[in-house]
Order: structure tokens, then C-alpha cells, then sequence
């Protein structure tokens, strides 16, 4: 019991610690690692080295999504791929595999054509923007990949995606 | 004591309410719903050479087991048995087994002769007191379980007057590891479960394999090149090979019924397209010219038409077309979506998938659309087959959730007698083969 309430007490303060301290060592922690003096927030998410796949992920957004049976492109996913589009210009020596997904309410053979169309309509954007089409290739997974597993809408919304995966050559 | 109670109740019951109806052909309706499943004595397979009982008893058991399976036999339980067979050749004592109700006795011996093993066999009507069957096969041990199936076809054949679809394996995907990295093979077993053989590694993604009408290939998708094409595994030599090359991705595959061609689906731009491809010269031949999503084609029996699923209407439909591709013609109007058709082997109805209000169902039509019918309905069931006699569904069930995976379920297109297949984890995809021997 004693030792019961202890740790619920130290669990207590290190919550305290964490949601008072938080950014601070954060920061610390980063000017150890790297040793930059002048920090702010943009500066500790572009560690990525620059043209690198986790640039490409982290900085430009390497995922768009699609409502349900949809193959259209909204607002978000044009910005996605026109910033895409930007990086790829910086990086001509760099080519690209669009996964085309679906979220697994179809069945299996539909979705395979469901997600190849979704990852040509992003390329066919990509394309739009001027990237040259020996660029990029595509791969469709139909409902085979899901990156969330559960069975509701909040995770069938992650897996309806064309996802863009640098190759470094 | 409440046992022999129950039994002696149960007894009485069945004799009370069949005696009469009994007298009357022996045979079943395959085609309406069975809620009376006929009882059948089916007597150990005497085996004078062991004293064990070893063979001869695992072959009656997968005989009794293949016909309960079917719903349509109640095998009775053999402490019920008043009498012993010690022969297959001496006339059975009938009215013993008339009064356990039995309305059909089989018989059958086990005679070790030369490495090999023959089986005498024979069916009797208890009522008419008449011979339905007598007959034998010669077979080596290891196809024991075949020959068993093989018998429990004819049994079913002789009582149902229809074709039998025991002696079947189902081709299916495998399926381990967590739903966001699940590892996929392909893989056969029998249609009971039994002797499941894993045919690929996990290493590439495979999908959707199907039979060649002989039994002896699979055709099915795979990613082993990085982009889903379709192959061919021959079964025996352990051979895979590419069907074809084309500009693009193939998925959807099936064989025409003479096994001579592929028909499948190219995903080109902005549509999937349905193509024929001759095994003899690889010559592909464009069914539809669309820029809609046409997928999941299936011959009729007889090659005169297709049957497929395209989203031209807005939503996945089914459609059926001259084999050439002309006279294209929508035959599903219900409410939700249709997809995954499968033309029945005897030619009567489509079986499919149908999507209506975030339900998966498994349903069948006749082939004009009409008489539409929903078998299962629940979260996700998906992917209908056909048994070769046209009378029986497997289909894939997906539990919902993290830990959710497909599991193969059978059913009587009645929409009764729904069964899971016992496989060593998740599985999904079945395709029934066409009757192996």
C-alpha cells in the first residue's frame, strides 16, 4: 500500500515535470545532440538532412487522402503534391514510387484498381506540375496495407492515401 | 440414465414422424432448405487383417463426417446400432435398422491385397430392402482420405441425385503476422480442412488464387516483381510463370471452363479493363474499352458469357456480355453495390458480394438478375466459390478490430447449414477445384 502510493505520487510529479518542463529540455536535449545555440521549433524539425527520405516525409508531406470510393484530389492533397512537385524540382536526381491504398470497406479486387487509380490521379497531378513522368512510378495495394488497423472511419480515413516513397538511388 | 432417456425420446420422435414419410423413393431435395437431414447408418469399414481397427475406422469416420458436413445426413451415432455387420456379401438384417430409423445402411470391408488396399462397398434402402449401390476401389494407403471422399460422393450422388463435391480441395491464401504487415501464401488443402500445404514462402504478396478446371493449376496474383501481375503455379512441378506481358498491371484473374484461357483485368491510365489471354500463344484479346473500373470476371459454364463487375453506373455493379465483349447488359438493381460475381458451375446463378449500408453479404441471382437472394449478411463477408455441383458456397468472414483476420466459411445457397473451415490461422480467398478424381 505505502509503496502503492509512493510510485502514484512520483507518477504525479514526473506528469508535472513533463507537461511544466517539456519544451524546455526538449531544447536542452537538442542543443546537447546537435549543438545549436539559437533554437526554435522549425529549426528542431528540419534535422532531416535536406533531400533525404525523412526530409521528404517530415517536411514536405509524403501522404494524401481520399474520401470513401473517391479518386478525387482535394484542396489539402493539391498542396501536399504541389509542394511534392518543389521538392522533386530541388532533387532531379531523385525518382519516386506512388503507393496507391484503400481502406479495406471493398472488396479485394476492386480496391486494387480503386487504389491504382488513386496513385495515377496523383501522379498524373505531379506530372501537371511538371515533374517528368520517368519519375515516378506506381504501385497499387488495394486494402493490403493499412497503415491504422482499427475497424472505424478514424483509421479507414488514414488508409485511404497515395503515398510518396523517395528513392535514393 | 438421462442419456438413454434422451436417446430413447429421440428415437421415438423419429420414428413417429418418419416411418411414414419414409416409404416413399428414398432420396433428398438438395435445392430447398433441409431441415430434416436423413438418417443414415454408416458402419465401421470392417478390416479383418488388423486387429485395430486402425484404417478402416479412419475411413468411416471421414465418411460420416463428410455427410453430416452436408447437412443434408444425420450419420447415427453407432451405440445405437442393434446389430453388428461382420460382411459386406451377407444380406443385412434390415428391420434392426429400420427400427433405429436408419432409412439408408452402408457397408463396406477393407482387403489388404498385394500393397494395396481395396475397399468393397455397398448401400443399402432399409425400407425397399434394396441394394443402391456395390461396388470397390483399389487404392494405394497414402490416398485413403481421398477414397473416402470419394465414396461419401457417391453415397451423396445415390441419395441426392446430385453430384457429390468431397473429393475437392480448396485453394486459399494463408494469412499471419499483424494487419498492417500480414504476410500472405498460398496455399491448398481438402475441402474438410484436412492436409493443408503451404505453396509459397510469405516473402511477395499473393492474392485471389483460383483452380484450373483440371485441378492441377493455380492462377492468382502476386507482387513478386514489385507490381501485382498476374501467374500460374503448376501444383505438381512447383513452377510459377508470368501470364503474359503487359503495359501495365493485371489483377482478376480466372480460367475460361476448357482451362485454355486466362480472362483478367489490366489496369491502364484511367481504367481497368477486362482481357483474354490464349495459354497456347499467349494472344490477348480486349474485352471492354472503358475508362471505369472493370473487374472480377467470370465465364458461364458453357463460355458464351461473362459475367463482371464495373463502376460505370457510379457504382460496382454486376454486368454480363457475349464472351466477345459485345451486348453488354447491367443485371443488378438493388439497393448498395455488387461485386466479386462468380457464375455457378451448373450454370443456374451468380453468386457475389453485396456492399449495402456498410454490410457485407454474400447473396446469389439468377443469371438474368432476378431472384436476388442474401445468403450471410454481417461486417465484411466477401469472395464467394462455387462446389463443382453448384449447391454449396465458400466465402471468407473478416472479423472486425486490431486483432480482426478472414476465416473460410461454407454454406448451402439455401442459406443454411453454415460451417467455418478449420485452418491452421486466418485465411481468406478460397477457390473450390472441381472434383479431383
Amino acid at each position: 500500500m505505502v509503496y502503492k502510493k509512493a510510485l502514484n505520487l512520483s507518477v504525479t510529479f514526473l506528469l508535472i515535470f513533463i507537461l511544466t518542463g517539456c519544451s524546455s529540455t526538449r531544447k536542452n536535449v537538442e542543443q546537447i545532440l546537435f549543438g545549436g545555440g539559437n533554437n526554435n521549433e522549425a529549426e528542431i524539425v528540419s534535422n532531416a538532412i535536406p533531400g533525404s527520405s525523412q526530409d521528404f516525409t517530415v517536411n514536405v508531406g509524403d501522404r494524401v487522402f481520399f474520401a470513401t470510393n473517391s479518386t478525387s484530389l482535394d484542396d489539402d492533397a493539391k498542396a501536399i503534391l504541389e509542394r511534392q512537385a518543389s521538392w522533386l524540382e530541388l532533387y532531379p536526381e531523385i525518382s519516386i514510387i506512388v503507393e496507391g491504398h484503400a481502406d479495406e470497406r471493398g472488396t479485394r479486387e476492386y480496391n486494387i484498381a480503386l487504389s491504382a487509380k488513386r496513385a495515377d490521379i496523383a501522379v498524373a497531378y505531379l506530372e501537371s506540375l511538371g515533374i517528368a513522368g520517368d519519375r515516378v512510378e506506381t504501385v497499387p495495394y488495394g486494402k493490403e496495407r493499412p497503415v491504422a488497423a482499427c475497424s472505424s472511419e478514424a483509421c479507414w480515413s488514414q488508409n485511404r492515401r497515395a503515398v510518396s516513397v523517395v528513392i535514393i538511388e | 440414465m438421462t442419456n438413454r432417456m434422451n436417446r430413447f425420446i429421440f428415437l421415438l420422435f423419429f420414428l413417429l414422424f418418419y416411418s411414414t414419410t419414409s416409404q416413399a423413393a428414398l432420396e433428398i431435395d438438395v435445392t430447398e432448405g433441409n431441415l430434416r437431414p436423413m438418417p443414415i447408418a454408416i458402419t465401421t469399414v470392417i478390416d479383418r487383417q488388423n486387429e485395430q481397427l486402425g484404417l478402416g475406422l479412419d475411413i468411416t469416420k471421414v465418411i460420416a463426417s463428410d455427410l453430416a458436413g452436408s447437412g443434408l445426413f444425420y450419420p447415427i451415432n453407432p451405440k445405437a446400432f442393434l446389430d453388428e455387420v461382420n460382411s459386406v456379401d451377407r444380406s443385412p438384417n434390415f428391420n434392426s435398422w429400420r427400427v433405429i430409423n436408419a432409412e439408408a445402411l452402408f457397408t463396406a470391408e477393407l482387403v489388404y491385397d498385394n500393397e494395396r488396399y481395396r475397399i468393397n462397398y455397398k448401400l443399402w434402402d432399409t425400407f425397399t430392402e434394396k441394394s443402391l449401390e456395390a461396388n470397390y476401389l483399389v487404392f494405394s494407403k497414402s490416398k485413403w482420405r481421398n477414397v473416402a471422399h470419394m465414396i461419401a460422393d457417391t453415397i451423396y450422388t445415390r441419395l441426392t441425385d446430385e453430384k457429390g463435391y468431397f473429393d475437392t480441395q480448396i485453394a486459399f491464401i494463408a494469412e499471419s503476422g499483424p494487419k498492417t504487415e500480414r504476410i500472405k501464401r498460398l496455399a491448398i488443402m481438402d475441402q474438410d480442412g484436412q492436409n493443408a500445404v503451404l505453396l509459397t514462402s510469405g516473402r511477395d504478396l499473393v492474392l485471389t488464387p483460383r483452380f484450373s478446371p483440371n485441378g492441377k493449376e493455380l492462377v492468382y496474383l502476386s507482387y513478386r516483381n514489385g507490381q501485382p501481375q498476374v501467374y500460374i503455379y503448376d501444383i505438381q512441378s512447383k513452377q510459377t510463370y508470368v501470364v503474359g506481358t503487359f503495359p501495365g498491371i493485371t489483377f482478376a484473374p480466372r480460367f475460361s471452363p476448357d482451362g485454355k484461357k486466362i480472362i483478367m483485368s489490366l489496369q491502364e491510365g484511367v481504367g481497368s479493363n477486362l482481357f483474354e489471354m490464349d495459354l497456347s500463344n499467349f494472344d490477348r484479346k480486349r474485352l471492354t474499352n472503358t475508362s471505369d473500373i472493370n473487374t472480377a470476371p467470370s465465364y458461364s459454364p458453357d463460355s458464351s458469357n461473362i459475367v463482371f463487375e464495373s463502376d460505370k453506373s457510379g457504382t460496382q455493379q454486376l454486368y454480363v456480355m457475349d464472351a466477345n465483349g459485345n451486348n453488354v447488359r447491367r443485371i443488378s438493381f438493388g439497393t448498395g453495390s455488387y461485386s466479386t460475381p462468380v457464375w455457378s458451375p451448373r450454370g443456374d446463378y451468380i453468386a457475389f458480394t453485396k456492399i449495402s449500408k456498410g454490410r457485407f453479404m454474400i447473396g446469389v441471382m439468377f443469371t438474368d438478375g432476378s431472384g436476388e437472394r442474401i445468403i450471410t449478411d454481417g461486417f465484411h463477408n466477401e469472395g464467394p466459390t462455387w462446389a463443382p455441383n453448384g449447391r454449396v458456397l465458400m466465402f471468407f468472414r473478416e472479423s472486425p478490430g486490431e486483432d480482426g483476420g478472414p476465416m473460410i466459411y461454407s454454406v448451402d445457397i439455401t442459406g443454411y447449414n453454415e460451417r467455418k473451415i478449420e485452418t491452421p490461422g486466418y485465411a481468406s480467398d478460397p477457390s473450390w477445384s472441381a472434383l479431383m478424381n
